[in-house]
């Protein structure tokens, strides 16, 4: 019993000391620019086409959900609001997170594995030049900078999804929808909505790297990191996007 | 000019194994020396922890009068520029051309022009005989090439000390000895001093200057070349000349019983003991002792018709030296 905890323990505690190093290392010098603008270009094109064809469905979902009930409640003419809200609170950020993490942080852990056990990363380190710096801050920079930009994505689209289900396949009203676009949800949505997003790309991509570093044992271990570190960051992620969520309704008034 | 590395005690444990307790031995300064022993007894983890790569668990490893098990980081990423590292495969990467792959030390670590850069990856690059594949990528080439590249990078920040893991390994017997002759023809021009570790007994009996023996967690025997190849200790005469008989089994130390069997057996003699592998251009390495030196310092009769060839004692094969 003791040897897993401790295990899970020294796990943890190295995870956070990986964040740290990081987070140490992000004001040094020479910044890595070419590697971030590669590493973000990269990440964008494993998720952008992902996370636009997920959003479709699950803003139809949210609109056809809440159609129904909406017209069981009597309460029609807040549609709009609802999806509104529903795609930007909550359904942008997970799904940022889910592509983030299943697209982005998986390349990421397999990219670094794979050089873990092809000793680059060592060749690297003797070399004179900390791994950290030179491949983990851009790509965790990267992965926070596309997190955002996707959910900005995600919301658009979403919102249209939302929109287009709605108007069209429900025989909602357009005019309904689009007045009451701002009667519940507000511009700190939006913030907080981006927020989650850059820590969810901080996360991922610590998390990946974590992984991808730590692997060992030949080409299973580094699809086992990979397996490892998606999974890890699915449950890191929705804790924290639960915990930004409870701190966001104590600090934001509501309306109405 | 080399720089000696001095290493006291050293234990290393992977959670409640132990790869090897207490190896205590001197690298001399500018000389070559081989790290052998049976697969599985971390030669290359005791090379990743010379350079830092790995923490020991206790001991030292003092360079130039400073201890790197103690260092900060920072401070370890100073003295890792003394070193030169040729990994396995080469350790390349992947992602860049040969020539940006050996550029690239240059380019983090010095200011120099791209012209000077250009001028001295192209002659790093002949020396290791890669001309003409500049361009190629690491997937793009042999594994023999790669462990060139790879050397070509560990040499263009002219390197202290050059550690070299199995440079054997995946290599066929004629690149073995291009490549010995690389490393000893290297350690004459530029002095840095070599740790090999290989279990090629060919490269162990003619390259070095000294032999060390990793066997059962501990370093079994640690001295100048002829020291070893005279040596009538059990584990160091069976490695070194291959033998079944003796206390290496073939998964772990044999145990009473096997031993016991083998009591009534007569050991086959000790082979000659071969000429070291010289320069290819006749110059003498400044490390390089006369043939037979140690054994007449310290009294030992080398086995019948040692220092008569260049050969590294397979029997039948005679290669008189004119």
């Amino acid at each position: 019993m003791a040897a897993p905890l401790t295990g899970v323990l020294r796990q943890s505690g190295s995870l956070f000391a990986l964040a740290l190093d990081v987070f140490r290392a992000l004001p040094k010098r020479p910044f890595q620019v070419k590697e971030f603008i590669q590493q973000a270009w990269f990440i964008a094109s494993v998720t952008i086409l992902p996370t636009a064809l997920v959003s479709i469905p699950f803003g139809a979902v949210i609109a056809l959900q809440l159609g129904t009930l909406t017209r069981q409640l009597g309460a029609q003419s807040y549609t709009g609001a609802a999806s509104v809200l529903a795609v930007l609170r909550e359904a942008s950020p997970i799904v940022t997170a889910l592509l983030i993490a299943g697209a982005g942080g998986s390349a990421i852990c397999a990219d670094l594995g794979s050089r873990k056990i092809r000793e680059e990363i060592d060749a690297m380190e003797v070399l004179g030049i900390s791994p950290i710096q030179r491949l983990v801050v851009p790509r965790v920079l990267a992965s926070m900078l596309v997190a955002v930009l996707l959910n900005g994505l995600v919301s658009v689209v979403g919102v249209v999804g939302g929109y287009v289900f709605n108007v069209i396949v429900q025989g909602g009203t357009p005019g309904a929808y689009i007045a009451s676009f701002t009667a519940l949800a507000q511009l700190p949505d939006l913030w907080t909505a981006e927020i989650k997003a850059l820590i969810f790309g901080a996360i991922a991509a610590v998390v990946a790297a974590f992984k991808g570093l730590g692997a060992g044992g030949g080409p299973k271990g580094v699809g086992d990191a990979v397996n490892q570190s998606v999974v890890i960051t699915f449950m890191l992620l929705f804790v924290v996007n639960f915990v930004i969520t409870a701190v966001y309704f104590q600090v934001v008034p509501q309306k109405i | 000019m080399g720089v000696e590395i001095a290493v006291t005690g050293l234990t290393k444990t992977f959670g409640s194994q132990t790869i090897w307790r207490d190896v205590t031995l001197t690298l001399p300064a500018g000389e070559i020396s081989v790290m052998l022993g049976p697969s599985g007894t971390g030669k290359s983890v005791f090379l990743k922890t010379l350079v830092g790569l790995l923490k020991p668990d206790a001991g030292s490893i003092v360079i130039n009068g400073r201890d790197l098990t103690r260092l900060r980081e920072a401070d370890l990423y100073e003295v890792r520029k003394l070193f030169g590292v040729l990994f396995q495969d080469g350790a390349l990467f992947g992602s860049m051309t040969l020539y940006d792959n050996v550029a690239f030390p240059l380019r983090e670590h010095t200011k120099k022009t791209e012209a000077e850069i250009r001028r001295i990856v192209t002659e790093k690059m002949e020396l290791v005989g890669l001309s003409g594949a500049e361009g190629k990528l690491p997937g793009e080439i042999s594994g023999g090439m790669r462990k060139r590249a790879g050397l070509a990078r560990a040499l263009v920040l002219d390197p202290e000390i050059l550690l070299i893991d199995e440079p054997d390994s995946g290599l066929d017997p004629v690149r073995t000895s291009y490549i010995n002759q690389l490393f000893v023809d290297l350690n004459a021009q530029i002095d840095a001093t070599f740790l090999i570790v290989t279990h090629d007994i060919n490269t162990a009996r003619t390259v070095p200057d000294n032999i060390g023996l990793l066997y059962h967690k501990h370093l079994a025997m640690f001295g100048p070349r002829e020291m070893l190849l005279s040596s009538e200790e059990p584990v160091v005469r069976q490695f070194l000349n291959a033998q079944t008989i003796g206390p290496i089994g073939m998964s772990e130390e044999k145990d009473a019983d096997e031993l016991a069997a083998e009591s009534g057996q007569e050991l086959p003699p000790l082979p000659p003991i071969a000429l070291q592998l010289a320069t290819s251009d006749g110059q003498p390495r400044r490390a390089e002792r006369p043939a037979g030196a140690w054994c007449r310092d310290n009294g030992v009769t080398p086995p019948p018709g040692s220092f008569e060839s260049r050969n590294a004692g397979i029997p039948g094969v005679r290669v008189e030296v004119g």
